[in-house]
This record gives structure tokens, C-alpha cells and sequence, in this order.
């Protein structure tokens, strides 16, 4: 168990990808049963595996694919950290899409290339070498454009042409500054960060700049942003799942992970470069917002929303200070939840109602009341009111900035809160306190219908966000779990 | 007969079988093709330093075939690569233009003539013994060639023989100067003078017609894309490979000492402007196998850019690993491709990429195949493509060759444009239908998607095994001490 856990946790989504794509359409209850299944037994493992992480224990994972350039899958508490969200919203998302898609064309294609993002984003979490990571990230970029692409229509193919000039582009880069640094000091292992003494401080320098670059694409930074919105053209369920987990938030981690296991603190800031890139993330926070402020499409808005909100882990990893470093991990999974919560909710709209603009949410609140009561906690969350869990990260991070001396941060925190209300209150304005259109179904006609497992996982999410900011002392919570990673390492 | 022979005379045997069996002379692949992985794998895993000398002579009068790592990864690849292609044949008979059965039966001979000159280029060190490969491999490929267009047949025959002609040339001039032939004895007694230089001239420009290097290119795409799917498959997956194999020998291993860096630098650049060229001529093609050929003359570039990081290196396995494994990868990577775009022409409204619409779903294996083979022709991880780039990139930015190192990362973006759109083509709903009505019956059993799709997913596995490749490569490579010859004794 020791060394082949990581590989179960990349294995058992492989199966779940095999599975999908053998069996024909017409055996769909088999489809999701395996992909339930699936999803479960990985629970089960993470949870197994929390447990043992917590008591000290470090899985990991070895084999040489080319000469000494190892693959490397190490379990530490910052990949578990990003694991568990991973796998927790996938099978929420599962659940979501089963209903959300019913028996819609397609559908075998769709479940395994999802599941092989499922596999590449856990991938991405437990890597162990830069050229492990490089990898995942590759096969996240290859597995999505398919989901995105997924209706096949022109805007689709548009968006799925996007989203790959963007995000390859990104990755040369990326690698290009693998390879640099490499011919430098050989392999790069994030549990042993290389020894950059006596490396000129200009090409460190361009190498962090082509690297954050890189994954910069993918977590969406202004202005590398473009490619997001664009990806709205993909079903709702796809979208949840680029927002809240796979790709964004590997470009988060892969620049978390370039900070503090690549490069180090104290390199990144004798080289000055902790605030530029801080500074970037503010202007990607405000801009974001803006940008929301100004979209009248719903899934629009929450895609620009999302192009401000990940920047905050970027900002709390740049900041450089424990409590920063804590905002900005914890705003990691807090984001993802809250945000998943935004997307299901907005595709359950969209597929009951057809809701996709924003004045139509009229009396929303009045015909779907569970779904718009999770998604006034995802918006209340986003926007930092406490107990909803985006407090914590807010209030860790304007923490952190006092700590760093970068007390325009607060400013920067305020001034995006407001947008953030002034973006998310009229929707929830216009969905508990006016009235519905006279065209829209009534109650009793929309009960007749009703499916469950399409309200519930968006549900269940709110709810996690609420005890993720209610419960956030208590142990296993995202923030102890975070503290604890702090404590581990990243405040030396 | 050892290992070595065998692996030349049982295509040979093969191909009379062939010529005496006629229609159902085609059969035969069902014992080629495991037959010769079998051997193919076997070559691999030899000891090294396994050599043999046909008729029992010494060097200089005998001939040598010798194992070295490039001949073990070509040959193995070469089995896996044309027996696929042979069973596959089966399945997706090649008509030509004809159609009949004329053509299918003449493709059965020409394969295993291609077999049997390819595995004897790989294997031997003997420069006039390489140009009789080279005329067998030419001959198969200008005839392949010729079942899909006369005109394309007969300006590759022309261009063909130029090549050949300019080889010839250059091998007499070497045995007038060194009374030998052997890569190996004139590795030993090579001098800077001016026959030799016009020797290696010529050769070189010979070799680069036959390799279709940019700007010697231009009989490549017509002949190419025109060939029926099978026969393409072979023109771009081994036709090419022989010409590059053989200017390994020349320049690194007979003539290092006299190949200057302004030399390579000039093949290199050549390399790199074919990269270039190719992907853009790639993208401007409306039809899916005219996009495919002119991939092949980018990824040749490749090939040739590695040839000044291999010579510039401190530590040149890497680099060399790179170059043979990125020959290993698109030997496979190619022919999946043509084979899927073969099955993906037959099922689609014509042979433009706007017609491929709706493939996605009636064909899925078939462009999972393509789709496999793309992420390895671009480079892309986990696949043979993506080692060979990350060992070819890492020399070029070890060495500070920074735009060796750009070719190398702006052509892989440019092979994702080129691929996706072929691929996203496949995705669009079927022309001239809504969205919903996408959906039509599959319109090939999946017998037909396993080639390319075995093919395709070894392109894939290849990124796994980059460890044990790169051992493989590095047999007997020309700067390590060379080994003794010792002949076997013929039985």
C-alpha cells in the first residue's frame, strides 16, 4: 500500500475511462454504475489515505522513464490537499452529470475522457518531479479539448480551437522552462528543490517568468485569460468541472508549486519577483470582476468571476507571508466548492428552465428554491460573507498582506468584495424577490419532473462550503489541513 | 545463416512466395508478420557486438551486417510497423486506380521487397551494398507509389535515380580513393582531401533526395497523399527512414572526423526549415492526405536537426537517443495515421477535412487511432514523440542552440494546429445535418481500426519505455570504442 497507493488513485479512474468508452450507449445504467463506483471507492482510498498522511506517513511512487528522469507520484499533505478536492467534486459532478445529460448522444465518448481528466487532474496533485507534473498537465490539456469540443457545433469546435492555442502554447513554454532549469541542475524533485546558488539571477529569472507563464494559461491570469469564457460553450457539467478543479486550479497549483518547492522563498524574494506577481493577480482580481459586472449571460459572468477568484491563490502565494500562503491554499478548495456550487446550480437552470440570461432569473428563487438557496451560498461565499467558507480565505489573506507589508492587498480584497456584491446581490435580487415571467412552468408542473440527482449534489456542495467556514477550527477541515501544510514546511 | 541474414532472406523468400502464390499470395502476412517481430525482437535483445559477415570473407571483401542500437530500434519498429501495415492490407485491400485485382496482387511483392531492402540498409555497413538497399527500397516505393498516381510514380522514378546516381558517384569515388567501402575501415583511414569531400557531397545530396529533407521535398506530398492508404503508410513510414539511416553512417560514423561544424549546421538549418516549411504547407491543405504527407516533410526536419546537437554535444547519447527514437516514433505514429485516414476517406463524403464531419461518432476507434497519433507526432506527452522532443530539446538548450530549441517547440504548436483541425473536423456534425442528427451508424466493424490503433497506441507506450530505448540507441554507437569484429561462422 505504501508505494502503489498513488498509482491505485491514478489506476482506478483508468479503469472507470476503459469502461466508459467499451461499453455502447445503450448500456448507460452499467456506465453509471461503474463510474459511481468508481468514484466512491476513491473516496474510500483518500480517506484511508488522509488518516495516514495526517499520522506522518508519505507515499510515493518511482520509475525511471527516461535516464534520470524519473516519475515520480508522492502523496505529501499539499497533493492530498488538492487530491481530495479533486475526487470529493468528481463525484458530486458525476452524480450531476448522469442526470444533467440523461440519455443524451455521445455520452460513452464523454464519461471517458472525463474520467481521463479525473485521472490527469489527481496526476497533476501528486507529482513528484517537474517532468511528471509536465506530463499531467498535458494529458489534463489533451482530455478536456473533447469535453469542450463535446457538442461538436460551431461554437464548441471555436472554443475548443481556443482553449488548445492557449493552453499549448502555455505549456512550451512551460516546458521550455522545465528544460532550462534542468540543464542547470539536473532533475527537478519538489520534495529535494534544486540548489539554484550561482545561477545568474537574469536567467532565473526569464526561467520563472516562462514557467509561471506556462501555467499561467491555465489558471487563467490576466492576461491569459481569453480562452475561459470562451469555454462556456461546453455543457454545463464540463464547465463546473474546469472551474472548480481541473484546469484552473492545476495552473494554481503548478504555480504554488514552482513558488515553494521549485524556486523556494527565499529565492523568489532575493529575485524580487513575489511582488510583480502579486501585482498581476490584483489586476486579474479587479479585472475579473469588472469584467463579470459587465456580462448579461449567467454562465459568463460566473466564467469571469472565476478568472478573479483563482488569482487569489495566486496573490496569497506570492505574498510570501504564513498567513497569506495560508489564504491562498485554502482559497484552493474553498473556491472549488463554492464555485462547483455556482456551475451545477446554473446548469440545473439552464436544463429546467432555460435559464442562461441573467434577467431571467426572475422568481428563480419561488420555482427552484432548493437550487437558489445553494447557489446564494455560493454567492454569498464568493462575495466573503461569513460563515460561508470564501471568509476564511479573505479574511487569512488580508491577514497575510498586513504580515508581507503589502497593506494595498486590503485594499485590493476590499474593492474586489464589493464588485463581487455588487456582480452576484442582483441575481439573488431577482431570484428570491421578483416575480417569475408568466410564461415560466409552474411549481406543480416542474415537481412532475423533478430529478433529484440533479439538485442534490449542488446541494450537498453549499453545504460543505457552509461547514467548511463553520467548522473551519475543527480538524480535517480545509484550513486545519492547510495550517497543517504550513506548519510542514512552507514557514521555514 | 545467423540471425542477421535471416532477417534480409526471409522477406526475400516471402516475396517469391508472393510473386508464385498471386491472388492468394497475400495470405503469406499471417506467417510474415509474426515471423519477422519475432526475429525483430529477438535482433533487440542480442548481446552486443553481434555481427556477420555474408560469404565468410574478411572486410574489406566481405560484407558486414552488424547490430548496432539504430539498426536493433529500426529493425524491431520496421517488423512491427510493416507487418501491421501487411495484416491490415488484408482487411483494407489497397485498389488503386484500377481498382482491381491487378493492383492488390502486385502490392504483396512490393512489400516484402521493401522489407527485405530496408532491413538490409539498417544492418549493413557497407556503403555499395547500401546502394543496392537503397535501389530495392526505391524500386518497391516508386511501384507503391504507382497505384495511386503514374504522374506522382514517375517524377519520384526520375528524381529516384538522381539520387541514386549521385550516391553511386560518390561510393566510386571512395573505393578509388580507400579501396574500400566499409563505414567502419574508412571510419579508420578517412582523410580531409578533395575527393572525399565531393564523395560525401554527392552522397549527401543523394541521400537527402531519398529522404525527402526540405527543399528536396517536392516529389514527396503528390506521391504520397495519392497512394492508396496501405502503400502511403510505407512510403512515409520506411521509404524515408533508409536515406536517414544511411547518412548516420556517413557522417558519424565513416566521416565524423571531416564533417564540420558549418556542415551540420547547414543539414541542421535545412532540418529546420523543412519543420517550418512542412507544418505551414500542412496547414494550408483543404484535403486530409496531402495534410498528412506534408507532416512527413516536417518530421524528416526533425530528424536532421538533430544532426548538429548530436555532433555538438558534450555527451552525445542523449541527443542520439533522441534523433533514433524520434525515426522509431514516426515510423509508427505515421503509418497509424495513414492507415486511419485511409479508413477515414473510405467512410467520409469526399477527401477534404470539411467532409471528416460526424466521424467522431461513426468511426470512434478510427479517429481515436488518429487522434493517438497525432499526440505523438506532435510531441506531446506520454508518447515516443514526447521523449524523443524532450531529449532532442534538452541537448538543444544544454548547448545553448536557442533556435534549434525554438524550431523545435514552435513545430510541435504548429503540428497541434495542423492535427486539431483535422481532428476537430471529425467532431463537426455530419455536412449538411443539424447538430442532433450527428449521430449515423458506425460504417466500419472495428476489425479495420486495429492496425492503426495498435500502431498508434505503441507510438503511446514508446513514453513509457524511454529509459529502456535509450539504452538500446546507445549499442555500439560510433564514438564508443569500437568492437572487434569477430566473423561467425556460416553453418
Amino acid at each position: 500500500m505504501m508505494t502503489f497507493a498513488p498509482l491505485l488513485l491514478v489506476f482506478l479512474p483508468l479503469v472507470a475511462a476503459a469502461v466508459s468508452f467499451a461499453l455502447p450507449e445503450r448500456l448507460s445504467s452499467w456506465r453509471n454504475a461503474a463510474n459511481l463506483g468508481v468514484a466512491f471507492t476513491k473516496l474510500l482510498v483518500v480517506a484511508y489515505l488522509l488518516n495516514a498522511t495526517e499520522a506522518g506517513l508519505v507515499f510515493e511512487w518511482r520509475y525511471e522513464f527516461l535516464p534520470d528522469n524519473d516519475l515520480v507520484l508522492r502523496l505529501d499533505k499539499l497533493a492530498l490537499l488538492f487530491v481530495t478536492l479533486s475526487v470529493f467534486l468528481w463525484l458530486m459532478t458525476t452524480i450531476y452529470a448522469i442526470a444533467y445529460f440523461d440519455r443524451g448522444p455521445n455520452l460513452s465518448r464523454f464519461f471517458g475522457f472525463f474520467n481521463l481528466c479525473v485521472l490527469a487532474a489527481t496526476g497533476v496533485a501528486m507529482s513528484g518531479t517537474a517532468i511528471t507534473f509536465f506530463l499531467f498537465y498535458e494529458l489534463l490539456t489533451l482530455a478536456t479539448w473533447p469535453l469542450v469540443a463535446h457538442k461538436g457545433d460551431d461554437k464548441s469546435l471555436r472554443a475548443g480551437r481556443i482553449y488548445l492555442s492557449y493552453t499549448l502554447a502555455g505549456s512550451v513554454a512551460f516546458l521550455a522552462g522545465i528544460l532550462w532549469l534542468q540543464s542547470l541542475v539536473g532533475a527537478i524533485e519538489f520534495a529535494a528543490p534544486p540548489d539554484l546558488t550561482g545561477i545568474p539571477a537574469l536567467t532565473l529569472t526569464l526561467i520563472f517568468i516562462l514557467c509561471i507563464g506556462g501555467l499561467g494559461v491555465k489558471a487563467a491570469i490576466f492576461p491569459l485569460h481569453g480562452w475561459l469564457p470562451e469555454a462556456m460553450a461546453a455543457p454545463a457539467p464540463v464547465s463546473a468541472l474546469l472551474h472548480a478543479v481541473a484546469v484552473v486550479k492545476a495552473g494554481a497549483f503548478g504555480i504554488v508549486r514552482m513558488i515553494y518547492d521549485v524556486y523556494g522563498i527565499g529565492t523568489v524574494a532575493d529575485l524580487g519577483l513575489g511582488l510583480p506577481l502579486a501585482a498581476l493577480a490584483s489586476v486579474t482580481i479587479l479585472y475579473g470582476s469588472v469584467r463579470a459586472l459587465m456580462q448579461t449571460d449567467l454562465k459568463k459572468r460566473l466564467a469571469y468571476s472565476t478568472v478573479s477568484q483563482v488569482s487569489y491563490i495566486i496573490l496569497g502565494a506570492s505574498l510570501i507571508g504564513p498567513y497569506a500562503v495560508i489564504g491562498g491554499l485554502v482559497h484552493l478548495v474553498h473556491q472549488g466548492i463554492m464555485k462547483i456550487t455556482l456551475f451545477m446550480c446554473a446548469g440545473a437552470l439552464a436544463n429546467r428552465m432555460g435559464i442562461k440570461a441573467i434577467a431571467d432569473l426572475d422568481g428563480a428563487g419561488r420555482l427552484m428554491p432548493v437550487t437558489m438557496a445553494a447557489f446564494s451560498v455560493g454567492a454569498l461565499g464568493m462575495i466573503g460573507l461569513p460563515p460561508v467558507a470564501g471568509f476564511i480565505s479573505k479574511w487569512y489573506l488580508g491577514i497575510g498582506a498586513l504580515q508581507s507589508d503589502a497593506a494595498w492587498v486590503v485594499a485590493v480584497l476590499a474593492g474586489s468584495s464589493l464588485l463581487n456584491a455588487a456582480y452576484f446581490l442582483p441575481l439573488l435580487y431577482r431570484a428570491w424577490l421578483l416575480p417569475p415571467p408568466a410564461d415560466r412552468p409552474a411549481i406543480r408542473e416542474l415537481a412532475t419532473t423533478r430529478d433529484r440527482m440533479l439538485i442534490l449534489p449542488a446541494a450537498v456542495t453549499a453545504l460543505v462550503s457552509l461547514g467548511a467556514g463553520i467548522f473551519a477550527s475543527l480538524p480535517f477541515s480545509p484550513l486545519a489541513w492547510v495550517t497543517l501544510i504550513a506548519e510542514g514546511g512552507y514557514l521555514r | 545463416m545467423n540471425l542477421l541474414g535471416l532477417l534480409v532472406a526471409v522477406p526475400l523468400g516471402f516475396m517469391v512466395a508472393a510473386l508464385l502464390l498471386r491472388g492468394s499470395g497475400r495470405w503469406l502476412i499471417l506467417a510474415a508478420a509474426p515471423v519477422m517481430a519475432g526475429l525483430a525482437l529477438w535482433l533487440a535483445l542480442l548481446p552486443p557486438g553481434t555481427t556477420l559477415l555474408v560469404g565468410n570473407w574478411d572486410l574489406p571483401l566481405g560484407i558486414l551486417l552488424r547490430a548496432d542500437g539504430v539498426a536493433r530500434l529500426m529493425v524491431l519498429a520496421g517488423a512491427l510497423v510493416i507487418g501491421a501495415i501487411g495484416l491490415h492490407a488484408l482487411v483494407d485491400p489497397p485498389g488503386g486506380n484500377d481498382g482491381g485485382a491487378a493492383t492488390a496482387e502486385t502490392f504483396w511483392p512490393l512489400l516484402y521487397l521493401m522489407w527485405a531492402g530496408a532491413n538490409a540498409g539498417f544492418l549493413t555497413t557497407d556503403l555499395f551494398n547500401l546502394y543496392v538497399t537503397l535501389e530495392m527500397v526505391s524500386l518497391a516505393a516508386v511501384a507503391l507509389a504507382a497505384m495511386g498516381s503514374l504522374a506522382a510514380a514517375l517524377r519520384y522514378f526520375m528524381i529516384a535515380m538522381l539520387g541514386s546516381l549521385a550516391y553511386l558517384l560518390g561510393v566510386a569515388l571512395l573505393v578509388a580513393n580507400y579501396n574500400t567501402v566499409d563505414v567502419t575501415l574508412l571510419a579508420q583511414v578517412a582523410r580531409l582531401d578533395l575527393a572525399t569531400v565531393m564523395a560525401l557531397g554527392l552522397m549527401t545530396a543523394g541521400l537527402l533526395i531519398k529522404a525527402a529533407l526540405f527543399p528536396m521535398h517536392g516529389w514527396l506530398p503528390p506521391a504520397h497523399a495519392a497512394a492508396p492508404a496501405p502503400a502511403s503508410a510505407l512510403l512515409s513510414a520506411i521509404a524515408v527512414k533508409l536515406g536517414f539511416v544511411i547518412l548516420l553512417r556517413l557522417w558519424f560514423e565513416a566521416f565524423p572526423a571531416i564533417t564540420g561544424s558549418a556542415a551540420l549546421h547547414v543539414l541542421g538549418g535545412l532540418g529546420a526549415a523543412a519543420v517550418i516549411y512542412g507544418s505551414i504547407q500542412a496547414m494550408r491543405q483543404d484535403r486530409l492526405k496531402p495534410l498528412v504527407a506534408y507532416s512527413t516533410v516536417a518530421q524528416v526536419g526533425y530528424l536532421f536537426l538533430a544532426f548538429p546537437l548530436v555532433a555538438g554535444a558534450v555527451e552525445p547519447s542523449s541527443a542520439w537517443a533522441g534523433m533514433t527514437l524520434h525515426g522509431v516514433a514516426h515510423m509508427l505514429a505515421k503509418a497509424a495515421m495513414f492507415l486511419a485516414a485511409g479508413l477515414m476517406l473510405k467512410a467520409a463524403a469526399g477527401d477534404r477535412i470539411a467532409d471528416l464531419g460526424g466521424l467522431a461518432q461513426a468511426m470512434p476507434l478510427t479517429v481515436t487511432a488518429f487522434g493517438l497519433a497525432a499526440v505523438s507526432l506532435m510531441g506531446l506527452p506520454p508518447s515516443g514523440g514526447f521523449t524523443a522532443k524532450f531529449l532532442l530539446l534538452s541537448a538543444a538548450i544544454e548547448q545553448g542552440a536557442f533556435l534549434y530549441a525554438g524550431v523545435l517547440v514552435v513545430g510541435g504548436l504548429l503540428a497541434a494546429v495542423y492535427l486539431f483541425r483535422a481532428l476537430s473536423a471529425c467532431f463537426a456534425p455530419l455536412a449538411g445535418a443539424g447538430p442532433d442528427t450527428a449521430s449515423r451508424g458506425p460504417v466500419t466493424g472495428g476489425v479495420k481500426a486495429v492496425a492503426p490503433l495498435t500502431l498508434a497506441g505503441l507510438a503511446i507506450v514508446m513514453g513509457f519505455a524511454g529509459t529502456a530505448l535509450v539504452d538500446v540507441s546507445a549499442i555500439e554507437v560510433p564514438w564508443a570504442t569500437p568492437t572487434v569484429i569477430q566473423p561467425e561462422v556460416a553453418p
